[in-house]
């Protein structure tokens, strides 16, 4: 594929670019470059998106390999419940508790604690912050063609507000009553209430107020993203020539900015319930041995205003995953996307509706069960949106050239996990399966596969795909095809079993299931699901070394374009410094999809202009 | 000593991924960029198409295995009159997706097995059919109406609270850190008035006992109720959520503080009955405790358990209690022998508002 600087385009990308392209006179007024003259502003306080970029996916990778490592610690809880932790105790410290026959076991409080915190850390600093803020920063201003993002005063902001929560939320590990372990859902009044649970004393204040600074950082980029999406978009770069990775972003920004303030609205009136006596979702009771004053609240109120962002963000997290899938099958395949128009329009609905079935988290919450008929409708109608992109992704295949390489992949994986747990969304969905379904192991297995490893394998196709774009060096082909085939055994080989433990009616969320013999059928189905959790969590080890390893030693990019791609992005120097192009912006002529559609080249860049032939054609694009 | 081992592996396994990634990238170098990639693109596209079968049998196989535990298969049947419902929901879900899951992992890996890439080969451009994207669209769009119809059908009966005019009998369930209390009516049949703030040691549902509905009312330890009787569960919390689950009979509602919720079911197998149909399967055919054989086996030892599943902290996964089915004239034996909680405490303490007065 390197040999792709012999096959360029007879006239060169650059000369094409000064040809048509539009002149900004960007490099005029950024002489000696303010932004990046020293290492402080270059990789701190950097206002250069792609920088963020990277910022925003280190912490991310720093954040996963924390919320792994405590998943295999309950993990062990849960597969192997008589072995002695006792060697966790240097780490966990009190956490352990040691017998007098040396046996250590991990404290149930704890137990919670560590469910909490990697549902937490997985859902906001990984699969939101890590995965969206990444590629949004890096991808819209090279794939629109704009220097840098609209704001990148605010979007510096956004990294450190996300920074600012990762540092709360860290040292709220570390706090002597424990950290939250009320579940990443928060319900009052159990995160109400400090005596229902240790972990809702300081660790829930701290938990509340990283997030709250984690939603500033969500609404700095996303309007960012959305300003710049809608108004730096390059000459002749109409929205319906965008490539659909920067559809999903712009209206996963849209998605955040409408739901993000909602939770904090949430959490806002949590804090006044816990701390100026107000009753907004806590009503009638009795603990630690008195009758609280609070009266007339509901505790389903709370949970309205959390779903109202929870289920928009499991879309916030799967959107850009579909976004850079569809981008990097397209690419890796040698054909446009199939339906590009019903691949947006697949993303608006499904962004549309992901505003009106929250309460489908909510059937056996005490909901009027009437309710629950308007959302099980929504919810069913979901599937036909995301039917729609899985089979526009099995037929972009089709009568490809397939290249196979992680990035590609990783982005056919992605849509075997999504078909996987989509399908079982389909149970949880329609309310009269899901009263028996309904927090169970079910569950957990659902949006495990469905939010949780597809949304890892979109990141890591996007990661595989643009890393020479970030580091001008290639990442390790051969250790990503066994980082992803390990990856793709171990994720179904963890999950998959957790389909049959929740049809038995296992509930999730127990540190034991020996107190109910109904429970206790599958000792050694958990102890398989443990060690398949450790060997998978070794092959992510393989892709940090790669990174890192890759960062600094990885193959040197020796040409601009190494996938022989379409949009933007690969216009730009090997080196792209800060404003992306070095002279003009880059004009573009045509969609992002023309693959394999003319005689010679396999691909047709974005800035080649229409030649006689297509514009004869009515029906281009 | 433990971490140092971890360390020292850990360095020698990225020292290894190193080599490896080196080796592969000095094989592409002297066989020419574009052939190592073709041969590649062979391999894994085989690869892919290999997973396709290994995943595909190791779900029919595994399915195959576990199906005891589906809903509604083998021993794993409901034992309550709506349960039948949700269990062919369950089963009219599982075929149909079972379908799409089947047909769209063949087509997604024979394609990425069928086009690998190969040097000579073009890719062909269709970038879309109309025709083609309705009928994907109309068709999912058809059966998702046919499942959402069918499930609310079977949801809003199943939900529907007791008429007026019904005969059942109305128990209470009141969840706390970190277990349940059950209250039966009495021969009244109606529970009692409660209040939060009258909660104390001897009086842990704050039973208004100025309410002589209360008087007759009972405290169990064991769910207890009569095969083939409508029941309503009034359920409610006393601190945080719990949630009133009956794994077996197809039950579960929140228990939420200040607002009492409720489930309607009817029992239709007793405990006995669902004992003799486990009988048949191997896996209820082993010792309680697996080291001591002349312990009682599974299905002997079987019983029906209520549980929580909520999340409510420390002492969630605890919250059990046995739930006992019966025929109606050993409930009526058990009811009778059971004394009203406010005989059995409260009568003549100074808690008792009827002490110095005739009842």
């Amino acid at each position: 594929m390197e040999n792709a600087v012999i096959q360029e385009p007879q006239i060169s990308e650059n000369d094409l670019i000064e040809k048509n392209g539009f002149d900004d006179h960007f490099h005029d007024h950024h002489h000696g470059d303010k932004f990046q003259s020293n290492f402080i502003t270059t990789y701190i306080f950097s206002q250069d998106h792609k920088m963020i970029g990277k910022q925003f996916l280190i912490t991310g990778m720093f954040w996963a390999i924390i919320g792994a490592l405590m998943s295999l610690v309950f993990r062990l809880q849960l597969g192997f419940p008589e072995e002695s932790l006792a060697w966790l105790k240097p780490v966990l410290g009190k956490w352990i508790v040691v017998n007098d026959a040396g046996i250590g076991t991990l404290a149930p409080e704890f137990y919670y604690a560590l469910v909490t915190m990697h549902g937490t850390i997985l859902v906001f600093f990984v699969l939101t912050a890590g995965l969206s803020g990444t590629f949004s920063n890096l991808l819209i201003p090279l794939q629109v063609g704009a220097r840098d993002m609209a704001s990148p005063l605010l979007n510096m902001l956004s990294y450190w507000f996300f920074f600012l929560a990762g540092v709360i939320m860290f040292v709220s590990l570390f706090v002597n009553t424990g950290p939250f372990a009320g579940g990443w859902t928060a319900y009052p009044p159990l995160s109400a209430l400090p005596m229902a649970s240790s972990g809702s004393g300081t660790g829930m204040t701290l938990w509340v107020l990283s997030l709250v600074f984690f939603v500033v950082s969500v609404l700095l980029g996303g309007i960012n993203y959305i300003t710049t999406v809608l108004n730096l978009r390059t000459k002749g770069m109409s929205m319906w020539r965008l490539p659909l990775t920067i559809w999903a972003f712009f209206i996963t920004a849209i998605i955040g900015l409408l739901s993000f303030p909602v939770l904090v609205s949430a959490f806002l009136l949590v804090m006044f319930d816990r701390g100026l006596g107000t009753s907004f979702f806590l009503s009638e009771i009795f603990i630690g041995g008195q009758a609280l004053d609070h009266v007339g609240g509901s505790p389903v109120l709370y949970q309205h205003l959390f779903w109202f962002l929870g289920h928009p963000e499991v879309y916030i997290i799967i959107l850009p995953a579909m976004g850079i899938v569809s981008e990097v099958l397209s690419v890796h395949s040698r054909k446009p996307i199939f339906g590009y128009k019903a691949m947006v329009f697949s993303i608006l609905a499904i962004a549309f509706l992901s505003f009106i079935v929250w309460a489908h988290h909510m059937f056996m919450s005490g909901v009027n069960p009437f309710i629950s008929n308007i959302f099980v409708l929504f919810t069913l109608i979901i599937a036909v949106p995301s039917a729609v992109k899985v089979f526009n992704w099995i037929a972009t295949l089709y009568k490809g050239n397939i290249r196979f390489n992680p990035a590609s992949l990783f982005g056919i994986g992605f849509v075997s996990m999504f078909i996987s747990g989509g399908l079982t969304g389909i149970f949880l969905g329609n309310s009269a399966i899901d009263i028996q379904m309904h927090d169970t192991y079910f569950v957990v297995a659902h949006f495990h596969i469905v939010m949780g490893v597809a949304a890892f394998f979109g990141m890591f196709a996007g990661i595989y795909h643009w890393f020479p774009k970030m580091y001008g060096r290639f990442m390790s082909d051969t250790l990503g095809k066994v980082h992803f085939w390990g990856t793709m055994i171990g994720a179904y080989a963890v999950f998959w079993p957790m389909h049959y433990i929740g049809m038995a009616g296992v509930p999730r969320r127990y540190y034991r299931f020996d107190a109910f013999g109904t429970f206790s059928h599958f000792t050694e189905l958990n102890q398989f699901i443990t060690i398949a959790a450790i060997v998978t969590f070794g092959f992510q080890l393989l892709f940090v070394i790669n990174f890192f390893y890759s960062i600094w030693y990885g193959k040197k990019l020796t040409t601009k374009n190494p996938w022989k791609a379409t949009t933007l992005e690969w216009t730009t120097p090997i080196d792209t410094g800060h404003g992306n192009w070095p002279g003009k912006l880059p004009a573009v002529e045509r969609w992002a999809y023309d693959y394999s559609k003319n005689e010679g080249s396999d691909f047709t860049p974005q800035i080649v202009p229409l030649s006689e032939a297509e514009k004869a054609d009515a029906s281009h694009h | 000593m433990t971490f140092i081992l971890i360390l020292i592996s850990l360095v020698l396994i990225a020292i290894v991924a190193v080599q490896i990634g080196k080796v592969s990238d000095l094989t592409s170098k002297i066989r020419g960029e574009e052939e190592v990639q073709e041969i590649n693109n062979k391999k894994q596209g085989l690869y892919s198409f290999i997973f396709l079968f290994v995943f595909l049998g190791g779900v029919i196989v595994s399915g195959a295995y576990y199906q005891n535990y589906f809903l509604g298969f083998g021993p794993h049947i409901p034992a309550s009159a709506h349960g039948g419902e949700l269990d062919s929901m369950f089963k009219v879900t599982l075929l149909l997706t079972g379908i799409v899951f089947i047909i769209t992992h063949i087509l997604l890996f024979y394609f990425s097995f069928k086009y690998s890439g190969r040097r000579n080969k073009r890719a062909a451009y269709v970038s879309h059919d109309n025709k083609l994207e309705l009928i994907w669209t109309g068709i999912p769009a058809v059966v998702m109406a046919f499942l959402v119809i069918k499930g609310l059908d079977a949801w809003n009966d199943v939900m529907a609270d007791v008429s007026p005019d019904e005969e059942y009998m109305e128990i209470e369930a009141t969840g706390y850190q970190f277990a349940w209390m059950l209250r039966y009516p009495g021969p009244d049949g109606l529970i009692g008035e409660k209040n939060f703030r009258l909660i104390d040691g001897t009086n842990p549902l704050g039973q208004n006992w100025e309410d002589t509905k209360n008087l007759d009312d009972i405290h169990v330890d064991e769910l207890v109720l009569p095969v083939g009787k409508k029941v309503r569960v009034r359920i409610t919390s006393r601190d945080v959520l719990h949630n009133f689950y009956l794994p077996h009979f197809r039950v579960k509602m929140d228990a939420v503080p200040g607002m009492p919720t409720y489930f309607v079911f009817t029992p239709t197998v007793t405990t006995e009955e669902y004992r003799q149909q486990l009988k048949d399967y191997d896996e209820y055919n082993i010792p309680v405790n697996p080291d001591d054989p002349e312990s009682p086996l599974l299905w002997e030892d079987f019983n029906f358990e209520l549980a929580c599943a909520e999340l409510c902290g420390k002492g969630h996964f605890s919250m059990r209690k046995i739930v006992r089915i019966v025929s109606q004239e050993e409930y009526d034996a058990w009811i009778s022998g059971q004394a009203s909680y406010y005989d059995a405490v409260i009568k003549g303490t100074d808690s008792d508002p009827y002490k110095n007065s005739e009842l």
